[in-house]
Protein backbone atom coordinates (compact mmCIF):
# COMPACT_ATOMS: atom_id res chain seq x y z
CA UNK A 1 0.00 0.00 0.00
CA UNK A 2 3.05 2.28 -0.18
CA UNK A 3 2.20 3.70 -3.61
CA UNK A 4 -1.36 4.51 -2.53
CA UNK A 5 -0.13 6.18 0.66
CA UNK A 6 2.37 8.30 -1.25
CA UNK A 7 -0.32 9.33 -3.74
CA UNK A 8 -2.67 10.30 -0.90
CA UNK A 9 0.16 12.22 0.74
CA UNK A 10 0.79 14.07 -2.55
CA UNK A 11 -2.88 15.00 -2.89
CA UNK A 12 -3.09 16.28 0.70
CA UNK A 13 0.12 18.28 0.32
CA UNK A 14 -1.20 19.85 -2.87
CA UNK A 15 -4.50 20.77 -1.23
CA UNK A 16 -2.52 22.39 1.59
CA UNK A 17 -0.38 24.36 -0.88
CA UNK A 18 -3.43 25.57 -2.77
CA UNK A 19 -4.94 26.67 0.55
CA UNK A 20 -1.81 28.64 1.48
CA UNK A 21 -1.82 30.36 -1.92
CA UNK A 22 -5.53 31.21 -2.10
CA UNK A 23 -6.65 32.05 1.44
CA UNK A 24 -6.01 35.38 3.11
CA UNK A 25 -6.93 34.68 6.70
CA UNK A 26 -3.66 34.18 8.58
CA UNK A 27 -5.12 31.52 10.88
CA UNK A 28 -6.49 29.47 7.97
CA UNK A 29 -3.14 29.72 6.16
CA UNK A 30 -1.48 28.43 9.30
CA UNK A 31 -3.88 25.49 9.41
CA UNK A 32 -3.04 24.75 5.75
CA UNK A 33 0.63 24.52 6.75
CA UNK A 34 -0.37 22.00 9.41
CA UNK A 35 -2.15 19.99 6.70
CA UNK A 36 1.05 19.98 4.62
CA UNK A 37 3.03 18.74 7.64
CA UNK A 38 0.47 15.96 8.08
CA UNK A 39 0.86 14.94 4.44
CA UNK A 40 4.63 14.68 4.91
CA UNK A 41 4.08 12.62 8.07
CA UNK A 42 1.94 10.20 6.08
CA UNK A 43 4.69 9.61 3.55
CA UNK A 44 7.22 9.14 6.38
CA UNK A 45 5.01 6.48 7.98
CA UNK A 46 4.33 4.74 4.67
CA UNK A 47 8.03 4.59 3.79
CA UNK A 48 8.98 3.47 7.30
CA UNK A 49 7.35 0.14 6.47
CA UNK A 50 9.98 -0.43 3.82
CA UNK A 51 13.01 1.45 5.13
CA UNK A 52 12.89 0.73 8.86
CA UNK A 53 11.32 2.39 11.86
CA UNK A 54 13.40 5.60 11.63
CA UNK A 55 10.57 7.23 9.68
CA UNK A 56 8.26 6.91 12.66
CA UNK A 57 10.88 8.50 14.93
CA UNK A 58 11.03 11.40 12.50
CA UNK A 59 7.25 11.75 12.63
CA UNK A 60 7.48 12.17 16.40
CA UNK A 61 10.05 14.94 15.89
CA UNK A 62 7.90 16.61 13.22
CA UNK A 63 4.93 16.61 15.59
CA UNK A 64 7.02 18.23 18.34
CA UNK A 65 8.23 20.93 15.98
CA UNK A 66 4.65 21.45 14.75
CA UNK A 67 3.46 21.95 18.32
CA UNK A 68 6.20 24.49 19.03
CA UNK A 69 5.49 26.23 15.73
CA UNK A 70 1.76 26.43 16.48
CA UNK A 71 2.40 28.00 19.89
CA UNK A 72 4.83 30.66 18.60
CA UNK A 73 2.93 31.33 15.36
CA UNK A 74 -0.39 31.85 17.08
CA UNK A 75 1.25 34.16 19.62
CA UNK A 76 2.61 36.20 16.67
CA UNK A 77 -0.87 36.29 15.08
CA UNK A 78 -2.36 37.52 18.36
CA UNK A 79 0.20 40.30 18.69
CA UNK A 80 -0.37 41.33 15.03
CA UNK A 81 -4.10 41.42 15.73
CA UNK A 82 -3.49 43.73 18.71
CA UNK A 83 -1.64 46.19 16.47
CA UNK A 84 -3.83 46.04 13.35
CA UNK A 85 -7.23 44.70 14.47
CA UNK A 86 -7.16 42.27 11.54
CA UNK A 87 -5.65 38.93 10.51
CA UNK A 88 -6.37 39.44 6.81
CA UNK A 89 -2.99 39.30 5.10
CA UNK A 90 -4.04 41.91 2.52
CA UNK A 91 -4.11 44.53 5.25
CA UNK A 92 -0.77 43.52 6.74
CA UNK A 93 1.59 44.97 4.11
CA UNK A 94 4.14 46.99 6.05
CA UNK A 95 7.07 45.31 4.27
CA UNK A 96 5.54 45.63 0.80
CA UNK A 97 7.68 47.83 -1.46
CA UNK B 1 -1.10 -9.32 -0.76
CA UNK B 2 -3.33 -7.45 1.68
CA UNK B 3 -6.85 -8.82 2.01
CA UNK B 4 -9.99 -7.15 0.71
CA UNK B 5 -11.17 -5.79 4.06
CA UNK B 6 -7.82 -4.06 4.64
CA UNK B 7 -7.85 -2.49 1.17
CA UNK B 8 -11.47 -1.37 1.49
CA UNK B 9 -10.75 0.39 4.79
CA UNK B 10 -7.57 1.93 3.42
CA UNK B 11 -9.38 3.49 0.46
CA UNK B 12 -12.31 4.49 2.67
CA UNK B 13 -10.13 6.47 5.09
CA UNK B 14 -8.09 7.89 2.21
CA UNK B 15 -11.24 9.20 0.54
CA UNK B 16 -12.49 10.61 3.86
CA UNK B 17 -9.15 12.41 4.27
CA UNK B 18 -9.23 13.92 0.76
CA UNK B 19 -12.89 14.98 0.98
CA UNK B 20 -12.37 16.56 4.41
CA UNK B 21 -9.25 18.37 3.18
CA UNK B 22 -11.17 19.79 0.20
CA UNK B 23 -13.98 20.94 2.49
CA UNK B 24 -11.36 22.39 4.84
CA UNK B 25 -9.79 24.70 2.24
CA UNK B 26 -13.14 25.82 0.86
CA UNK B 27 -14.96 26.77 4.10
CA UNK B 28 -15.22 30.51 4.78
CA UNK B 29 -15.58 30.26 8.54
CA UNK B 30 -12.28 29.48 10.33
CA UNK B 31 -14.11 27.35 12.93
CA UNK B 32 -15.68 25.10 10.28
CA UNK B 33 -12.29 24.84 8.57
CA UNK B 34 -10.62 23.82 11.84
CA UNK B 35 -13.23 21.12 12.50
CA UNK B 36 -12.78 19.66 8.99
CA UNK B 37 -9.04 19.64 9.58
CA UNK B 38 -9.64 17.62 12.76
CA UNK B 39 -11.56 15.16 10.57
CA UNK B 40 -8.56 14.86 8.23
CA UNK B 41 -6.32 14.14 11.21
CA UNK B 42 -8.60 11.39 12.52
CA UNK B 43 -8.63 9.72 9.09
CA UNK B 44 -4.84 9.98 8.95
CA UNK B 45 -4.56 8.43 12.42
CA UNK B 46 -6.58 5.45 11.18
CA UNK B 47 -4.22 5.14 8.20
CA UNK B 48 -1.16 5.25 10.49
CA UNK B 49 -2.56 2.36 12.53
CA UNK B 50 -3.17 0.42 9.31
CA UNK B 51 0.43 1.10 8.24
CA UNK B 52 1.87 -0.57 11.40
CA UNK B 53 2.54 2.75 13.19
CA UNK B 54 0.25 2.33 16.18
CA UNK B 55 2.07 4.70 18.50
CA UNK B 56 2.21 7.44 15.87
CA UNK B 57 -1.53 7.04 15.29
CA UNK B 58 -2.32 7.53 18.98
CA UNK B 59 0.04 10.51 19.23
CA UNK B 60 -1.59 11.98 16.13
CA UNK B 61 -4.96 12.00 17.89
CA UNK B 62 -3.66 13.24 21.25
CA UNK B 63 -1.21 15.90 20.03
CA UNK B 64 -2.60 17.07 16.68
CA UNK B 65 -6.37 16.65 16.98
CA UNK B 66 -6.39 17.13 20.75
CA UNK B 67 -3.82 19.80 21.56
CA UNK B 68 -2.81 21.76 18.46
CA UNK B 69 -6.30 22.16 17.01
CA UNK B 70 -7.68 23.22 20.41
CA UNK B 71 -5.07 25.98 20.48
CA UNK B 72 -6.17 27.05 16.99
CA UNK B 73 -9.83 27.15 18.03
CA UNK B 74 -8.88 29.09 21.17
CA UNK B 75 -7.17 31.75 19.06
CA UNK B 76 -10.11 31.97 16.63
CA UNK B 77 -12.41 32.48 19.62
CA UNK B 78 -10.06 34.98 21.26
CA UNK B 79 -9.71 37.21 18.20
CA UNK B 80 -13.46 37.53 17.52
CA UNK B 81 -13.06 38.12 13.78
CA UNK B 82 -16.71 38.85 13.03
CA UNK B 83 -19.16 37.23 10.66
CA UNK B 84 -17.41 35.01 8.08
CA UNK B 85 -19.63 36.34 5.27
CA UNK B 86 -18.18 39.82 5.67
CA UNK B 87 -14.54 38.79 5.54
CA UNK B 88 -13.33 38.54 1.96
CA UNK B 89 -11.01 35.62 2.40
CA UNK B 90 -10.14 34.06 -0.95
CA UNK B 91 -7.64 35.67 -3.34
CA UNK B 92 -8.71 36.99 -6.75
CA UNK B 93 -8.74 35.29 -10.14
CA UNK B 94 -4.96 35.41 -10.69
CA UNK B 95 -4.20 34.08 -7.23
CA UNK B 96 -6.49 31.11 -7.81
CA UNK B 97 -5.05 30.47 -11.27
CA UNK B 98 -1.48 30.53 -9.92
CA UNK B 99 -2.48 28.22 -7.08
CA UNK B 100 -4.09 25.78 -9.49
CA UNK B 101 -1.00 25.70 -11.73
CA UNK B 102 1.36 25.24 -8.79
CA UNK B 103 -0.90 22.49 -7.48
CA UNK B 104 -0.90 20.65 -10.81
CA UNK B 105 2.89 20.91 -11.10
CA UNK B 106 3.35 19.63 -7.53
CA UNK B 107 1.03 16.71 -7.96
CA UNK B 108 2.69 15.72 -11.26
CA UNK B 109 6.13 15.81 -9.63
CA UNK B 110 5.16 13.79 -6.58
CA UNK B 111 3.21 11.22 -8.59
CA UNK B 112 6.28 10.71 -10.79
CA UNK B 113 8.41 10.23 -7.69
CA UNK B 114 5.90 7.78 -6.20
CA UNK B 115 6.16 5.63 -9.34
CA UNK B 116 9.96 5.47 -9.35
CA UNK B 117 11.65 2.74 -7.33
CA UNK B 118 14.31 3.19 -4.67
CA UNK B 119 17.89 1.88 -4.99
CA UNK B 120 17.99 -1.73 -3.77
CA UNK B 121 20.71 -0.98 -1.20
CA UNK B 122 18.18 1.06 0.81
CA UNK B 123 15.37 -1.47 0.80
CA UNK B 124 15.07 -3.57 3.93
CA UNK B 125 13.61 -7.07 3.99
CA UNK B 126 9.80 -6.94 3.78
CA UNK B 127 7.78 -6.97 7.00
CA UNK B 128 10.77 -5.75 8.99
CA UNK B 129 8.58 -3.33 10.96
CA UNK B 130 5.88 -5.98 11.45
CA UNK B 131 8.52 -8.33 12.89
CA UNK B 132 9.77 -5.57 15.19
CA UNK B 133 6.21 -4.98 16.32
CA UNK B 134 5.86 -8.63 17.27
CA UNK B 135 9.17 -8.71 19.12
CA UNK B 136 9.13 -5.34 20.89
CA UNK B 137 5.40 -4.35 20.79
CA UNK B 138 4.13 -0.97 19.63
CA UNK B 139 5.98 1.22 22.14
CA UNK B 140 9.30 -0.60 22.14
CA UNK B 141 9.55 -0.42 18.36
CA UNK B 142 9.74 3.35 18.43
CA UNK B 143 11.32 3.81 21.87
CA UNK B 144 14.46 1.83 21.04
CA UNK B 145 15.74 4.12 18.26
CA UNK B 146 14.29 7.24 19.90
CA UNK B 147 16.19 6.80 23.17
CA UNK B 148 19.24 5.15 21.63
CA UNK B 149 20.35 6.31 18.22
CA UNK B 150 18.45 9.62 18.32
CA UNK B 151 18.93 10.51 22.00
CA UNK B 152 20.79 13.75 21.23
CA UNK B 153 18.07 14.92 18.82
CA UNK B 154 15.47 14.04 21.46
CA UNK B 155 17.20 16.20 24.08
CA UNK B 156 17.63 19.10 21.63
CA UNK B 157 13.89 18.87 20.92
CA UNK B 158 13.18 19.48 24.60
CA UNK B 159 15.30 22.63 24.36
CA UNK B 160 13.26 23.69 21.32
CA UNK B 161 10.03 23.23 23.28
CA UNK B 162 11.42 25.35 26.15
CA UNK B 163 12.33 28.15 23.71
CA UNK B 164 8.86 27.91 22.13
CA UNK B 165 7.17 28.24 25.55
CA UNK B 166 9.25 31.30 26.46
CA UNK B 167 8.69 32.82 23.01
CA UNK B 168 4.92 32.30 23.14
CA UNK B 169 4.70 33.91 26.58
CA UNK B 170 6.86 36.88 25.55
CA UNK B 171 4.92 37.46 22.31
CA UNK B 172 1.50 36.98 23.84
CA UNK B 173 2.10 39.23 26.85
CA UNK B 174 0.34 42.56 26.86
CA UNK B 175 2.83 45.44 26.93
CA UNK B 176 2.99 47.05 30.34
CA UNK B 177 2.07 50.74 30.16
CA UNK B 178 5.40 52.54 30.41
Amino acid sequence: MIAESLALSAVLFTIGTIGVLTRRNAIVIFMCVELMLNAVNLSFVALSRQYGVTGQVFVVFVMTVAAAEAAVGLAIIISIFRHRQTVNLQNINLLKG
Amino acid sequence: MPNFFYQFNFYLFGLIAIASALLFVTRKSPVAAALWLVNVMFALAALYVMLDAHFVGVVQIIVYAGAIMVVFLFVVMLLNLGDPKEISDVSGKWGRLAAGLVGLALIAQIMTLARSSAPPSLVQPPDRVADDLKALNALGTIAKPLFGEYLLAFEVTSLLLLVAIVGAVVLGRRRAAS
